[in-house]
């Protein structure tokens, strides 16, 4: 008699844990610059959210002798010193590399299989049919031709004074390869400690994901992935990172930069209303909100999600509207924080003088030389 | 490169480098007669729940947890052989997610604010929180009392459930945010709705959705299209003033307010209409 073998489904490996992922983001409204302690701490103290299977940070006003420039972060995976060449001759076709270097990393810190990371200062060498392009369409068409054409090479950070670290392993010893704490200043920082949901752990598949100066980290999953990716595509968006949130960094470079939407606006595109609640709403904003529904069904982000998206001046801490992932924002003076878990801000400021979590799909946006962060905090509890 | 699985990177995030009781109790513990105090600084969540065990069957039955800032799970796993007594644990300040988790009869005092998940699955005993709550506080919750003072999150009482003389209760000073009693078989939620001006209508909607069991009462205002559709309002009668009364109280006397004054305040009661709101739909 033939006896069904009994096979050990991958789901029960013993150490396998279903944790989320922890977020971050800490941001000073003055544009003053500080160092990397409290982001490394705070995810620190989070550390039962991060599985060890990605970290990753995103530092705004990185590069100040270098801020006309775009710093692009590439990986080479694999030590594929050809993809180094490639890209180096591709880059020395399309740009001006002003400077570039190995980003220096602490010897004594043992990660998963590191790729070489290198980074280059660059300006756009226009030909004379590329003249009328601004500069940003430029880079963004730049780096996903190298993203999508040039195997084991990968442009993780092309923004202006703004630096994206990332690797598989626990944020902090992401950090310490880094030297993050040692090396860098910044006025925004954004960390994430990841789970990956449904996609390999490997270093380009870390957050923040970037695209120019946006950053997103994000806990959840995308389960519209597939329609928000076709339509990106269509915008000439190339998802290579294997993982969801991609789609996220894209869209908001789409809205965002692009079509200059506001990003109260953006926030009701990606967790719009619900129908019924429409329809309660005065003639205006029914219009307005059965519009933004119409046009942009297809950026829609369904399922669970955090994110916190930054850019130069901004700091955005977004749910889904039915809040299936955490968020707590807090502010102590100048400082605005947003994280997973209201504990690991408090851990980093004792002192904090307000805590509070928005309702779902309601943005709490930290931005410079403002309160508006302090709007959300009415329908918040 | 700690702990590698044949699966490269699962690794033992936070079970690692558990350090021995003794060595904990050594360090971070100051046990006198029946009261303690345990220094949570730099603990992991199993090491707090560990002294917490070791330092209850040394003795003793009050006890205050300093520099809590994120553990986890404080109180599961508070399982005491028989004839022994509950504890009380008075928390500093700040106790992560799944606080009293499948807590068995003891009292926990929280001096700030708690986070996701409350009283989980809790079995029974009293959690207090002198401060707000995050989301899904007391979800699974069989039996025993929450109170908290201000306001909670998301999806509150989530699937709570009653069963014999099982009867848990989750008392909120202020109000919640959407998806209250979602799910819910059984127990008692009240909603005082404290910090809500006159006449300002609750934060949560979809109050109720999929309910099919215990009941929620609620003080101040809320709009019909805040409810769920499997919830029906009721006035309160004698039997349910008496139940409101007895825990706005116990409210007040932990917290301080007028219980005569907030039970001045118009309450209405929420029932499921249906003990089986999808029956229809996956029955066949």
């Amino acid at each position: 008699m033939l006896v069904q073998k009994h096979f050990e489904s991958d789901r029960f490996i013993p150490d396998k844990k279903h944790d989320a992922c922890g977020l971050f983001g800490v941001m000073n409204t003055k544009g003053e610059k500080f160092g990397g302690s409290m982001a490394i701490n705070a995810i620190k103290n989070m550390k039962v959210r991060g599985s060890g299977l990605g970290g990753g940070f995103a530092i705004y006003g990185l590069y100040p002798e270098y801020k006309e420039y775009y710093a692009l972060h590439i990986m080479y995976q694999n030590k594929n010193l050809d993809a180094k060449r490639r890209v180096e001759a591709f880059l020395k076709e399309h740009f001006y590399v002003v400077y570039d270097e190995e980003i220096p990393t602490n010897p004594d810190v043992a990660l998963f299989f590191p790729p070489i990371v290198w980074r280059y200062y660059v300006a756009p060498q226009k030909k004379s049919e590329d003249q009328a392009i601004p500069d940003d369409e430029y880079v963004v068409t730049r780096v996903m031709y190298l993203n999508t054409n040039v195997d084991d090479a990968y442009v993780f950070s092309s923004g202006k004074d703004v630096g994206v670290f990332k690797g598989v392993g626990f944020p902090e010893e992401i950090a310490d390869y880094f030297m993050l704490d040692k090396l860098y200043q910044g006025h925004i920082w954004t960390v994430h400690s990841r789970f990956p949901t449904n996609t390999p752990g490997w270093w380009g598949g870390a957050h923040p994901f970037n695209i120019l100066d946006w950053t997103v980290v994000h806990n959840g999953e995308i389960s519209s992935y597939g329609t928000n990716r076709r339509y990106l595509e269509m915008h000439n968006y190339y998802c290579t990172l294997h993982t969801d949130t991609e789609v996220l960094a894209y869209a908001v470079d789409l809205l965002m930069r692009r079509q200059s939407l506001p990003i109260e606006i953006v926030s009701k595109i990606f967790a719009p209303p619900m129908w019924d609640v429409i329809e309660k709403m005065n003639e205006n904003d029914k219009e307005l909100f059965t519009a933004l529904r119409m046009t942009y069904a297809p950026l829609l982000m369904n399922g669970p999600f955090t994110v916190i998206i930054a850019h130069h001046n901004e700091m955005i801490g977004l749910t889904d509207r039915i809040r299936l992932r955490p968020i707590t924002a807090g502010a102590k003076g100048d400082f605005v924080f947003l994280s997973s878990e209201e504990a690991s801000i408090r851990a980093v400021c004792p002192d904090l003088e307000m805590a509070w979590t928005p309702p779902g799909g309601e943005p709490v946006v930290v931005r410079m030389n403002s309160q508006d962060h302090l709007l959300s905090v009415k329908n918040s509890i | 490169m700690n702990g590698m699985n044949v699966k490269f990177g699962y690794r033992d995030n936070f079970l690692g480098d558990i350090r021995p009781v003794d060595e904990l109790i050594a360090q971070n513990t100051v046990i006198d007669g029946s009261k303690a105090v345990i220094n949570a600084n730099t603990l992991k969540h199993k090491e707090v729940n560990d002294v917490l065990r070791e330092v209850v069957l040394r003795g003793a039955s009050e006890i205050t947890l300093n520099n809590v800032y994120g553990q986890r799970y404080i109180g599961t796993r508070l399982v005491l052989p028989r004839g022994h007594k509950p504890v009380k644990i008075t928390i500093n300040k700040f106790p992560g997610n799944d606080l009293g988790m499948f807590l068995k009869g003891h009292q926990i005092i929280v001096n700030g604010n708690a986070q996701d998940g409350v009283g989980n699955t809790m079995d029974d005993g009293e959690i207090i929180v002198y401060g707000r709550a995050g989301d899904v506080v007391a979800m699974s919750m069989r039996d025993g009392k929450v109170f908290v003072r201000d306001n909670v999150g998301y999806r509150a009482a989530i699937h709570m459930k009653q069963y014999k003389n099982k009867l848990p209760v989750l008392v909120v000073g202020g109000t919640a945010q959407d998806f209250l009693g979602e799910y819910m078989a059984g127990g008692i939620v009240m909603l005082l709705g404290l910090n809500l001006k006159a006449g300002e209508p609750h934060r949560a909607n979809y109050i109720g959705t999929g309910m099919h069991g215990g009941v929620i009462y609620l003080r101040g205002t809320v709009e019909q299209h805040q409810l769920g559709k499997e919830v029906g309002v009721r006035e309160l009668d004698d039997a349910d003033r008496k139940i409101v009364s007895t825990y706005v109280k116990q409210y007040c006397e932990y917290f301080g307010g007028n219980a005569e004054e907030i039970l001045k305040g118009s309450f209405i009661k929420l029932l499921p209409v249906s003990l089986r709101p999808y029956g229809k739909i996956y029955a066949y």
